[in-house]
């Protein structure tokens, strides 16, 4: 996989990064313009059946992006993790959906075409976006009084194919289908309603539909890239990094983390139920293997200053759990350097090492034996830093900056 | 009328979500993230009220995320995506002869009354569009794109509203 999305930021300086953001919004505004979006009377003809311009403008791009998106997935060009997915806030989204409904009728336009229709100095537009300012001004002065709404039904980075448990190629497929019959529907109504000598159906559009249709299916036949997929692609350069022992962090390079207040140590403990009850660290998740794979957008949606750290009782399952978060691209993953057993070597006190041993055990097994099962409650589960800062070890972590991107629209 | 240039007509909408489609994908393939407008705006707002109001800005939540401190409001893509929507629409309008001064509207409406309602619809979508964080772009179209559900949802509660209420605002339009 080549790297995605491009490092604009190194490649181009932060200036350099805004330009490409300008361009890609001027190719945004250009086209909402030629397609009409400038004009309020050609929006709002829309919901009168008249001129369905809205909906085909709407739904074309829609499924050409997507198509294309997936597809590009699919062959390993584009990493879907990596993409930015609106979060689901279900409720806030059609209730704020439903009044930007009727701010479309009223007001003739969305924030984006009333930009456009600014731009070309149509009046309408720019008392519209003056409104939208006083609208999201009122927004930032009221959200306080209903914060709870605002962040109610929250489900996370949440996808069609995960709704309808499919595979993403039928559902692209599908999505296809839905908006080919979407526009048939429009063109009906525009025949029926419109003004027809206004009305162009160019002949080329079913090869057009043929086409973007020909390329869900390439998508679906393709399929999306597994995570065993996705970690053979780069498990020479990742192996070496294993290997060469970058990647395993020293007990007290955690503590130290821990102990940071301007990092967020997100501890991943692997192991069994029975493990994790005996004894775990501090704030830890307990997140077995065989669940790992879907808390990965999850993980995505962490802050940017999150440092994933991986435990098992040695290092044997953590290292299995550490291929797959890293092929799936979840930024700052670590190994805890021997396990939770290392952990209590290092900040277990010198009674409970001595009665407590297991001279034989298994590898990836507890080292120690616990008297009760406490949890985070036994000492160890959270050292105090002062007493062990002699201790020395080699720092290995290096944060990088999240690669993927961080917000949508709503910026 | 501002320039000498001949007015031409609008692309055929396929031709239009086409390209649209083709520069969003080309957003998300080049920086991971779709496009957007309201997020844009909000910033831009919230530069302003930084400017007036900072010792507000800085007790306000909602707006310390964006403006608390030292933190610049500019500093975040969408701001340039919304500017560059300024100069392309602008630049499109140019082009094709379609910058003039006007008020466009329904047969039946006085200007006054367009005006009004116009200021009222942008309120409302200024308000929804952050309730639901993001707009028809920042949602619909760039949360469609890659499957989001409640972009989905999004999208057809904004599609149920316009048309719930299209039959008792027919006076402006039509």
């Amino acid at each position: 996989m080549g790297e995605f999305p491009l490092p604009l930021t190194d490649m181009l300086g932060q200036n350099g990064a805004y330009l490409v953001y300008l361009v890609i919004g001027f190719a945004f505004g250009y086209t909402l313009e030629i397609a009409g979006f400038g004009k309020s009377t050609k929006l709002a003809a829309q919901f009168y059946l008249r001129d369905m311009t809205v909906l085909k403008v709407m739904f074309s791009a829609i499924v050409v992006a997507m198509v294309l998106i997936f597809l590009t997935s699919g062959l390993g060009l584009l990493d879907y993790n990596l993409i930015w997915v609106n979060p689901t806030y279900l409720w806030p989204g059609i209730i704020g959906g439903l009044i930007m409904g009727v701010g479309f009728i009223v007001g003739g336009f969305c924030p984006g075409t009333s930009i456009v229709s600014a731009a070309t100095f149509k009046i309408d537009g720019i008392v519209f976006v003056l409104g939208v300012f006083f609208g999201i001004f009122l927004f930032g002065e009221t959200v306080g009084l209903y914060e709870g709404f605002w962040h109610s039904s929250y489900m996370g980075r949440f996808t069609l194919p995960e709704l309808f448990n499919a595979d993403t190629g039928v559902v692209v497929v599908g999505v296809v289908i839905m908006a080919l019959a979407a526009f048939a529907f429009a063109e009906f109504m525009e025949k029926r309603f419109g003004d027809r000598t206004q009305l162009t159906f160019p002949r080329w559009r079913f090869s057009a539909a043929g086409a973007v249709l020909a390329v869900g299916v390439t998508t679906l036949l393709v399929g999306q890239p597994t995570n065993a997929d996705k970690w053979a692609a780069i498990a020479p350069e990742q192996e070496a990094r294993l290997n060469e022992r970058a990647v395993q962090i020293h007990p007290m390079e955690l503590l130290t983390y821990m102990n940071d207040r301007g990092i967020i140590t997100y501890v991943i403990d692997v192991r069994s139920e029975s493990d994790f009850n005996q004894f775990h660290l501090i704030d830890a998740h307990h997140i077995p293997l065989a669940s790992l794979l879907g808390t990965v957008s999850d993980l995505h949606l962490q802050p940017d200053n999150t440092l994933f750290v991986i435990t098992s009782n040695d290092e044997t399952a953590a290292t299995e759990a550490w291929k797959i978060l890293t092929a799936e691209a979840v930024p700052n993953v670590y190994i805890l350097e021997g396990g939770i057993n290392g952990w209590l070597t290092t900040f277990g006190d010198e009674e409970f090492k001595q009665q407590s041993f297991i001279a034989d055990h298994p590898d990836d097994r507890l080292a120690y034996a616990f008297p009760l099962a406490l949890g985070q409650r036994f000492p160890a589960a959270n050292p105090n830093h002062d007493v062990f800062e002699d201790v020395e070890y080699t720092s290995k972590v290096v944060l990088t900056i999240k690669r993927g991107a961080t917000s949508g629209g709503c910026g | 009328m501002l320039t000498q240039r001949e007015t031409k007509p609008y692309v055929t909408p396929y031709v239009g979500g086409i390209v649209l489609g083709i520069v969003l994908f080309a957003a998300f393939f080049i920086t991971g993230n779709g496009l957007g407008a309201s997020g844009g705006m909000n910033r831009l707002l919230v530069v302003v009220e930084d400017w007036i109001a900072p010792w507000h800005v800085d007790r306000v939540p909602y707006l310390i995320d964006m403006a608390g401190g030292n933190r610049n409001p500019l500093d975040s893509w969408v701001v340039y995506v919304t500017l560059g929507t300024i100069l392309g629409g602008f630049f499109s309008g140019w082009r094709h002869g379609r910058l003039k001064v006007e008020i466009d509207k329904g047969p039946r409406i006085s200007n006054r009354n367009r005006l009004l309602m116009a200021f009222l619809g942008g309120t409302l979508m200024g308000y929804g569009a952050r309730l639901a964080r993001g707009c028809t772009s920042g949602q619909a179209l760039s949360g469609g794109a890659v499957l989001s559900v409640g972009s989905w949802a999004f999208m057809l509660a904004v599609f149920a509203g316009g048309y719930a209420l299209a039959y008792f605002v027919r006076k402006a339009w039509i």
